[in-house]
């Protein structure tokens, strides 16, 4: 191969890299996102626009994000790196033998039993004391809701087995019977409690 | 551990086996001229780019042109790439009114994205304008296909006799790009988003509370980007918490959805591989071999997660499993499967805090990384790397016996070894360098979070997922420091593209020999003997030089846990 037909070679391909490269990029970086945007609001509009949940036309929230909840009348979420922001997500990356875990594990704790007198500390599930990854996990185990039904009921003036009854038609299963762990969604929960009192469930 | 847990995993090994012969014989069909049902959809298209961009689909190249276009092309991706992070604040798609990204961080993004980190020194929610996410998204498509066609090139290597060219770049690039990348990124984004995750240009959203305070909701076109995401084994999410995001994974059936999709094309690289060689059971081989270490890490983390933290039991007088950093809906054994998933494919996605797994659950996850990313490994550059192990076992294997070493009937000589060692000693060498700078300087040790072992393991951590273009992190870690951005930015191109001139030079090298019929004396690489002795080879001569310092990070962290001692001082 001459020195010429080389040089002309390795511009060659760096024309090719760089015309390729903008090609490929109209087509996955504008006209992929494009046409998946135009398929999930044709075809998904609640879940393509955030799973919104609106109430008397205000948005509530998304069924997808947890929320800070830290009144007595209503069921709370797990302890939260970030206090449940959703625009800036951080897990507390406390590694298992830093003092800071320990800390806030017995802050939490401490919180849970103050806040449900009568539930013992080994009734506390794990996911009541320690904080989740995405900082606005949604759910919460069985267990921690279970725990809390009590201190609702009280709150809102409504019967245990009410609210029991309601915790359990809001449970959700494993993916499959196989995959994740059985849960309730707190916001979804606490929507439907806040219709139950507004209904006229309460005892008087 | 759960019954169900175990099962779930069962189950999920098992779906993957089951898509490794489909995969692999519609890789085969698309790359060595068989007919797929897309034809008449893409090759007009096809056909429109090579035009476009001055291709003769018909030219073969030697592996010094074969390297030459791949780096072209991948310059190309990172100058089209920084100017938009840099002027992302006057670029349109940008509601939020984000501002520009600073000069490190753009750096290291950019040479994250090129290289198939997804290494993330910055919060995508809180940090990227729509456009930024977009145009990071045209790499997670870029840097796949590069890879994918590194290891064709490498298996013609291998298969081809008496001849100097490996194949056409541009061909390989463009065929993996339409058949493989894009077809399975449009239909994963639509069940994605049908499962919950969100796709639109909406500013973000200002929900009131129940309680009566504001929360600010993200949107944007998060399913396009996580679709090829995970299939694309990048790793790089949306959100700064990636995959642990509910609006990524909205649900376990989202995540085992996105697991499936991180493996298929990897796995079925594995039988492609043994098609190739004519003799399938080569394909298999490998890939039991890799199951085999993927199974062992799994169960290990699952069940060292499932035991917990005994100073947090201790707290709540009842032994509980670690779930600090995980999600609720995914469970111990979904966050366990994800995090040993995303390490072992060199995919980096993460759905929990790997900062707070137990200290053998990390142990897992730096194992599968520092290994070189084998065990699976990304598009093509799994499988190169474990071929390159699998040509040392044979020489391993020929120096017990005494006799020249072959592999697929070709003589592994001196040259060969002295690539493939290169290719293992070169990461060695950038990690633990790396890491012994970083926790003896200023700069490095300022960045650490954690106190104790588990901060040297933060720092470990770091530099094997840059290396390996893993792009993981234990998050406590200032990855935004300057110190970081740079030498793991450093890091992650030294482990990309130096580590392609040894495995095409090997690839080169090979394709000229003659291939010689097997003997009484071959050993034989398609049998569980080679398979024992290829594992061998990935734990002794990949892992164990790693040995003392995982003995001072995750291994002094177990002994400190289980004594019950915290580091650091008192707890405030």
């Amino acid at each position: 191969m001459s020195g010429e037909k080389r040089e002309r070679g390795v511009l060659g391909h760096l024309a090719t890299a760089f015309r390729l490269a903008v090609v490929f990029a109209v087509i996955a970086g504008l006209i992929y996102p494009l046409v998946l945007t135009g398929i999930g609001q044709l075809l998904f509009p609640f879940q393509a626009n955030g799973s919104l949940i609106v109430e008397n036309g205000q948005v509530v929230g998304s069924a997808l994000i947890g929320q800070s909840f830290t009144s007595p009348r209503y069921f709370q979420g797990r302890p939260s790196a970030t206090g449940y922001l959703a625009d800036a997500s951080s897990a507390s990356n406390l590694g298992p033998t830093n003092p800071s875990l320990i800390a806030q594990v017995s802050q939490a704790l401490g919180q849970v039993l103050a806040a449900n007198p009568g539930v013992a500390v080994t009734q506390v599930p794990v996911d009541l004391v320690e904080s989740s990854d995405s900082g606005v996990d949604p759910d919460i185990s069985i267990q921690a809701a279970l725990i809390q039904v009590p201190r609702v009921a009280r709150a809102n003036h409504l019967g245990r087995a009410q609210v029991l009854a309601l915790v359990v038609s809001q449970e959700r299963g494993r993916f499959l019977g196989l995959f994740g762990s059985p849960h309730v969604n707190v916001l979804e929960l606490n929507l439907k409690l806040e219709a139950l009192v507004r209904g006229g469930g309460g005892q008087s | 551990m759960t019954l169900p847990g175990v099962l779930g995993i069962v189950l999920f090994l098992m779906v993957v086996t089951l898509t490794v012969k489909p995969v692999g014989l519609y890789l085969y069909h698309v790359f060595d001229g068989g007919k797929t049902w897309l034809d008449p959809l893409l090759k007009p298209v096809e056909r429109a780019i090579y035009r476009l961009g001055g291709v003769d689909p018909a030219k073969e190249m030697r592996w010094t042109e074969y390297l030459f276009a791949l780096l072209a092309f991948n310059l190309a991706g990172f100058v089209l790439l920084y100017p938009v992070l840099r002027l992302q604040g006057v670029l349109p798609l940008n509601p939020q009114h984000l501002p520009a990204v600073g000069a490190h961080v753009a750096w290291n993004t950019a040479v994250s994205f090129v290289t198939n980190t997804n290494w993330q020194a910055y919060g995508g929610e809180s940090t990227l304008s729509y456009l930024s996410q977009m145009w990071l998204t045209v790499q997670q498509f870029l840097s796949p296909i590069s890879g994918l066609a590194m290891v064709l090139a490498f298996i013609r290597g291998l298969t081809r006799k008496n001849v100097s060219t490996l194949g056409n770049f541009w061909v390989d690039l463009t065929r993996a790009f339409l058949w493989v990348a894009l077809p399975v990124a449009v239909v994963a984004a639509v069940v994605l988003i049908a499962l919950g995750t969100p796709q639109n240009f909406a500013p973000y959203v200002v929900a009131h509370t129940l309680q009566g305070t504001k929360q600010v909701l993200p949107g944007g076109p998060v399913a396009s980007m996580t679709s090829i995401m995970q299939f694309g084994d990048n790793g790089g999410g949306y959100f700064n918490t990636n995959a642990g995001y509910p609006f990524e994974t909205p649900s376990a059936a989202s995540l085992m959805f996105q697991l499936v999709l991180g493996f298929l094309v990897p796995v079925g690289l594995t039988y492609y591989f043994g098609k190739k060689t004519g003799d399938t059971r080569q394909g298999w081989t490998i890939f039991a071999a890799m199951m085999v270490m993927f199974a062992f890490g799994i169960f290990a983390t699952y069940w060292a997660e499932a035991a917990g933290n005994p100073i947090v039991s201790h707290l709540l007088q009842h032994s509980v499993p670690n779930m600090t950093g995980k999600e609720t809906r995914f469970g111990v054994a979904g966050s366990s499967l994800f995090e040993v998933s995303t390490t072992a494919v060199s995919w980096g996605s993460t759905a929990a805090a790997n900062d707070s797994f137990t200290p053998i659950g990390s142990l897992i996850l730096l194992f599968n990384m520092m290994t070189g990313e084998v065990i699976i490994g990304a598009w093509g550059v799994g499988l190169l790397g474990m071929l390159a192990f699998a040509i040392l076992a044979v020489f391993l294997a020929g120096l017990m016996v005494g006799r020249t070493p072959e592999y697929l009937g070709k003589k592994i000589q001196a040259y060969e070894v002295k690539m493939a060692t290169l290719a293992m000693i070169v990461p060695t060498f950038v990690i633990l360098g790396f890491a012994a700078w970083a926790v003896t300087s200023k700069g490095g040790l300022s960045g650490i979070f954690n106190p104790g072992p588990q901060g040297l393991s933060e720092v470990l951590y770091a530099f094997s997922s840059g290396v390996g273009n893993n792009g993981s992190a234990m998050g406590g870690l200032n990855a935004a420091s300057p110190f970081y951005t740079w030498t793991v930015g450093f890091a992650m191109l030294i482990g990309r593209f130096p580590m392609y001139i040894p495995a095409l030079a090997i690839a080169g090298s090979l394709a000229k020999k003659q291939t010689v019929p097997p003997s009484i004396g071959t050993f034989p690489t398609n049998g569980w003997l080679f398979g024992v002795l290829l594992i061998g080879t990935v734990v002794i001569v990949g892992a164990l030089v790693f040995f003392p310092a995982l003995a001072l990070g995750p291994m002094a962290e177990q002994f400190a846990m289980q004594a019950g001692h915290l580091f650091g001082g008192v707890p405030k």
